[in-house]
């Protein structure tokens, strides 16, 4: 039988099915040389240009970097590295709109450059063979070399296949109409082309060596043929012109007449392909240490006065290309960038070229109407002809694939083999109904992998969740086990009667002791809370006199603005308390907690906090949250008290009683307290102070006005300086921002304070509640005091968790 | 006479053909609901609770035991016309308490205003919260599926949603929805 | 031999049930969305007119005619048939839970479906032997199958084919009935008895 080679040697070769022949205009640039490159104004380099991931970007803006350098290191095979073009500032790196059909922007790095050109320091190396084959790949590697003819696989990846290799494909067929960037290269360049081939040889050992190229390149074929005279294991295989013959697996056909099955890389057939313009790079790199910087690219199509093609640094924004190319702005236009048959039109002229630009293209209007002027061309119902059929170099159904990429039938897509479809767009091509069939195999291959991604995720999902259960129901079993356990320990203890166990019993006792304590202190409260709001109810009634008093406070306390609506509200604030009171006469006893109740709820985060308090599920959290609450509350009270004394002679006599605590607790701190805690406390106390000044016209306050001041109120805690007022009057800002800092205020505070005064409380605690005792007037002012501290409290309850240590201790202590 | 014997007939051979189903039904007795497995595998797993049960798996039972298909909010449309013809019942539009927006989301913790409270992980129906008590918490993206419960337990309102950025990776082809700048 | 090979093709092709004696429409039009279900109704539907075919044949000489009670018929091999149909459908249910969804209401249906009591009933017109009714009851059994398999994949076809919008639905999937309806009439000719 004839052997592939002797097929070829006498010039038969196969055919891949159907395929069709575009109007060549490859005569618009072949005959014109490549015209050098030039340096734009401004480089746009995206950090993704191939198929794979995007490099690490190691550079920073305002780095100076030279051309050449190194802007992106690789860590997966399947990354490449990007260089800087010409050497220049790194000015940004920013997302731009990259060369993709969808037009959205990925990370680029933006380049000015210094138009010195200067080159980074290279290694040149004239002869090849003396490097081993890793540093040969290596050399590949770093110089960021992917597929040049449109893909964009990393080469090195492709290279370093260790199959054993038949045939070493070069492609130079470049079958798009328009394209000449690689007949070009061919025609100038061929003896560094045939250097890539040499160390593609090296490296891969293939048995033969075929370029693939139509034949309606005489001049390349030419000066192939010149170059390669003297090899004789690289055969020039001159094939017929017919679009697509230089995809991938239908030149493979053609010269070895090997299908490629589908799903399987010709890697494992054997064969590995190369694009010309790669080869170049190739040697380039290996031989000049240049990297991937620059590239052909055609700038064709009738709306240029002079299409050619150009070198063009990698991130050069096709206008700028285009521009160099005479072309007519003015005019309603659109730009392709890729051939007209695979091509896809561009948003706008500062996309840049990537590695696998091979053309820029500007059709006038009758050439290729633009998508998406009016005149375009408007698809229309399937006549059933079968052409697409006909032409399809795949060998699918194109016209029963529309129909199921219409109908979205994701399954029946894939028994039609969609995958297996290349996008030439031939089908699109020969369509008598213009119906732009690539486009929908483009929208359904799109879809179909987001559904096996989403696939993927979804049954990943049902495994957590799964495994979630599982896990819940371990732990809860395990809990249940605890318990029972510890109970069984405690009750053995308990019969023992040794000591430790009377000492247990006698904590059971202290803490019963405790809980009824605090409902003694909780219904007191209630008591007073009734008597606070009648006795509000007088002191403001009685005049306006003790409103301006409070009005001043409240000017110190909060921002002045809000002070003057209190007094233009006053008269309001009364009627609605009365018929407030009146709606809670049957529960009156109740009216208090309501109250605190309302206060609590006007912060947002504390409300979610509280109702989830009230939830099962957060048992262990709101018992020490109640916890905290109390022990804020007895902390803060005392500290208003202290302060009201010290800084704010206005205090009422209401807080006389106080003030002998806070004499009490004012000694015990200094002897327990660092200084910065007590100053912490002393500021935090000053707050309160204002807090308990403003306290008469909160109480007033019931309605959503209250919320406002509170919130200030809070403010001025968050601020915690002395010129809290002012500062006050100048915060609006966002809630969230409000909430976050009043929260982590008070924590801190809190946190600092707590531990350190377990002590104090105890006593403080006592005392509060003997004061409360006393005098109703007190009790009223320290109601005020203790529900603006619950307040206070309660924001500090969404830090209950952070808290929760240095409650359990005051609880115990208590 | 033939009378008794027509109805004698026909009493026997209902009695023996009786006898005879009776045998299939216990021999051909189907054990478990195979359905509500094939339902399970196309909902889409976010484990949201939006359709009122606890999870993907107790929904599609329940489908599979009558209740209506319509209730998958995130699986949309695709979804609903999926149960639909494993079903054999016609397609339903979207249940209309539901949002209509299903697009892609994952959930984002805004770190620097996390207090640590662990109230999202436990929410978490697929674990993708990581974080401790008073440590920051963070989502895994990857594992997120977007159902939106740990938004509400959190306290200090850190959690957002955010829908999944369309990228070159995932985009779909819709060339009508590209900002076309002019060129003149 | 060449009598029983005759009357096989004769019902499936020539005398078939469905496009032109007219018989068992209503699965006919009522599973063939999917080919899926298609060859499932079909197996379903053989299995059923087969054994109705025999057990009827069996019931009627053995049972029915010797004590003169021909006047039974119809009322025995209703009975006949949905026991063989209530049996088919356990079975069905138990191998394939899928299936049995997908066959909905017509697995049932096949009780009153008219091709098999049709088939029984014309055994006894016909003075069908006992192999004779086996082959008849398979016969019509395979050629409801291919007519039915064939509508479905053309149904399927039609489901994402740009179908004026006049035609959409059942209108079109009647057409196209009639039209293969129109083509089976061709085999007439094929045998003749």
């Amino acid at each position: 039988m004839e052997s592939v080679i002797e097929r070829i040697k006498r010039g038969s070769f196969s055919q891949f099915h159907g395929g069709i022949h575009p109007p060549e205009q490859k005569f618009l640039t072949c005959s014109k040389p490549i015209a050098s490159a030039q340096i734009p104004e401004q480089l746009i380099i995206p950090i993704r240009q191939h198929i794979g991931q995007a490099g690490n970007v190691i550079v920073k803006v305002g780095d100076k970097v030279l051309k050449g350098q190194i802007l992106s290191d690789c860590d997966s095979p399947m990354s490449v590295p990007i260089h800087a073009p010409t050497s220049g500032t790194i000015t940004a790196i920013k997302s731009m709109a990259i060369p993709h059909p969808s037009g959205l922007s990925e990370a680029c790095i933006i380049l000015t450059p210094d138009d010195e050109d200067t080159w980074k320091q290279r290694h040149i190396c004239p002869d090849f063979h003396l490097l081993s084959k890793t540093q040969i790949l290596e050399k590949i590697a770093n110089a960021g070399i992917s597929g040049m003819g449109g893909a964009g696989f990393p080469t090195q990846v492709k290279v370093s296949t260790l199959t054993k290799i038949n045939y070493l494909i070069i492609n130079a067929a470049e079958c798009e109409p328009y394209i000449t960037a690689d007949d070009l290269l061919l025609q100038e360049h061929s003896p560094t082309i045939l250097d890539g081939i040499k160390i593609l040889d090296h490296l891969l050992t293939p048995k033969n060596i075929l370029i693939g190229i139509e034949e309606n390149k005489a001049k390349a074929i030419a000066a192939l043929k010149k170059a390669t005279a003297d090899i004789d294991h690289i055969d020039i295989c001159v094939i017929p012109t017919k679009y697509p013959s230089g995809g991938e697996k239908q030149l493979i056909q053609i010269l070895t007449g090997q299908e490629v099955p589908s799903g399987v890389l010709p890697s494992s057939l054997g064969i590995v392909m190369q694009n010309v313009a790669t080869c170049f790079a190739i040697a380039d790199a290996v031989i000049n240490d240049t990297p991937l910087i620059k590239r052909v690219v055609t700038v064709s199509g009738q709306a240029l006065e002079k299409p050619q093609n150009i070198w063009a640094l990698i991130g050069t924004p096709v206008g700028f290309l285009t521009s160099q190319c005479g072309y007519n702005n003015s005019q309603n236009r659109h730009l392709i960038m890729g051939g007209p048959m695979m091509g896809f039109s561009l948003p706008h002229d500062q996309i840049p070229v990537i590695k696998t630009t091979n053309c820029i293209l500007a059709p006038s209007e009758i050439e290729i109407a633009s998508p998406f002027s009016s005149t375009s061309s408007k698809e229309v119902e399937c006549i059933r002809c079968g052409q697409c059929a006909d032409v399809c170099p795949a060998q699918l159904l194109p016209q029963e694939l529309q129909w199921s990429a219409k109908a979205k039938d994701q399954a029946q897509l894939e028994k039609l083999n969609l995958f297996d479809c290349i996008e030439c767009g031939a089908c699109a091509y020969v369509c008598p109904s213009q119906i732009p069939l690539v486009h929908y195999y483009r929208v359904a291959k799109a879809e179909i992998r987001q559904q096996k991604l989403l696939d993927i995720k979804a049954e990943k999902a049902k495994v957590r969740f799964e495994a979630r259960k599982q896990r819940l129901e371990r732990e809860k079993v395990a809990r249940v086990e605890k318990h029972k356990k510890a109970a069984e320990a405690r009750k053995a203890r308990m019969n023992t009667g040794t000591s430790a166990a009377k000492s247990e019993k006698s904590a059971v006792a202290d803490a019963l002791a405790r809980v009824k304590a605090k409902k003694a202190q909780a219904s007191i409260k209630q008591n007073t809370a009734e008597i606070s709001i009648t006795s509000t109810l007088e002191m403001t009634a009685e005049s306006v006199a003790p409103a301006d008093d409070s009005k001043s406070q409240v000017a110190n306390a909060i921002a002045r603005a809000k002070a003057k609506k209190i007094v233009q509200k006053n008269q309001a604030q009364i009627e609605s308390l009365d018929t407030l009171q009146n709606n809670e006469s049957p529960s009156s006893s109740q009216a208090a907690p309501v109250v605190i109740d309302k206060k609590a709820k006007l912060d947002l985060a504390i409300t979610k906090k509280t109702a989830n308090e009230n939830t099962p599920q957060a048992e262990t959290i709101s018992d020490s949250a109640n916890a905290q609450v109390d022990a804020t509350t007895k902390v803060v009270s005392p500290e208003v008290v202290n302060l009201a004394s010290v800084s704010d002679e206005k205090a009422t006599q209401a807080l006389n009683k106080k003030a002998k605590v806070a004499a009490a607790i004012a000694k015990a701190k200094a002897k327990a307290k660092t200084k910065t805690t007590a100053s912490l406390a002393a500021e935090t106390a000053f707050d309160s102070s204002q807090l308990s000044t403003t306290s008469p016209n909160i109480d007033v306050m019931q309605d959503s006005n209250t919320a406002a001041q509170v919130k200030n109120v809070a403010e001025a805690i968050a601020k915690k300086t002395p010129s809290g007022p002012q500062m006050v009057s100048n915060i609006d800002t966002a809630d969230r921002d409000q909430k976050t800092k009043i929260a982590a205020a008070a924590e801190k505070a809190k946190a600092k304070e707590l531990p350190l005064k377990s002590q104090q409380i105890s006593n403080s605690t006592s005392s509060s509640i003997k004061s409360e005792q006393d005098s109703m007037r007190a009790t009223q002012a320290d109601i005020a005091a203790i529900k603006k501290a619950h307040v206070a409290a309660v924001v500090a309850k969404a830090k209950a968790k952070k808290l929760a240590a240095s409650s359990n201790k005051l609880t115990t202590s208590e | 006479m033939s009378t008794i014997i027509a109805i004698l007939v026909l009493g026997i051979l209902a009695a023996l053909f009786g006898a005879l189903l009776g045998f299939a039904s216990v021999r051909f007795k189907v054990q478990g609901d195979p359905l509500a497995e094939q339902l399970d595998a196309l909902l889409p797993q976010t484990q949201c609770g939006q359709c009122g049960y606890p999870g993907c798996k107790p929904y599609a039972e329940a489908v599979a035991n009558g209740e209506a298909i319509n209730k998958c909010a995130p699986g949309g449309e695709d979804t609903i016309k999926k149960i639909a013809e494993l079903m054999g019942v016609e397609v339903q539009p979207l249940d209309e308490n539901h949002e209509a927006d299903n697009s892609p989301k994952v959930a984002f913790i805004i770190e620097e205003d996390c207090i640590g409270c662990t109230k999202c992980i436990q929410a978490c129906p697929v674990d993708a919260i990581i974080g401790t008590t008073k440590q920051m918490h963070t989502i895994i993206t990857d594992e997120c599926t977007g159902c939106d419960l740990c938004v509400a337990p959190c306290p200090v309102d850190c959690i957002e949603m955010i829908s999944v950025a369309t990228t070159t990776q995932n985009w779909q082809w819709d060339l009508d929805s590209i900002p076309v700048v002019k060129i003149d | 031999m060449t009598d029983y090979l005759l009357l096989l093709v004769g019902t499936v092709l020539v005398n078939n049930f469905v496009l032109v004696k007219f018989l068992g429409l209503c699965p006919f039009m009522g599973v063939s969305s999917r080919t899926e279900t298609a060859i499932g109704m079909s197996f379903a539907t053989t299995f059923v007119m087969t054994l109705a075919s025999l057990l009827s044949y069996i019931v009627n000489s053995y049972i029915l005619a010797p004590l003169g009670l021909e006047y039974l018929t119809t009322m025995t091999f209703i009975l006949v048939i949905a026991v063989v149909v209530q049996f088919t459908e356990m079975v069905v249910h138990k191998t394939s839970a899928n299936l049995y969804r997908l066959l909905g209401i017509f697995l049932p249906l096949i009780t009153t479906n008219c091709a098999v009591l049709g088939v029984a009933l014309l055994n006894l017109y016909e003075q069908h032997n006992f192999f004779e009714s086996i082959i008849y009851g398979f016969g019509a059994a395979v050629g409801f199958s291919l007519v039915l398999i064939m509508f479905s994949a053309m149904r399927e076809k039609l489901a994402n084919a740009d179908v004026p919008a006049p035609f959409k639905g059942s209108a079109i999937a009647m057409i196209t009935a009639g039209l293969m309806s129109l083509a089976f009439m061709g085999f007439t000719g094929l045998v003749k008895f």
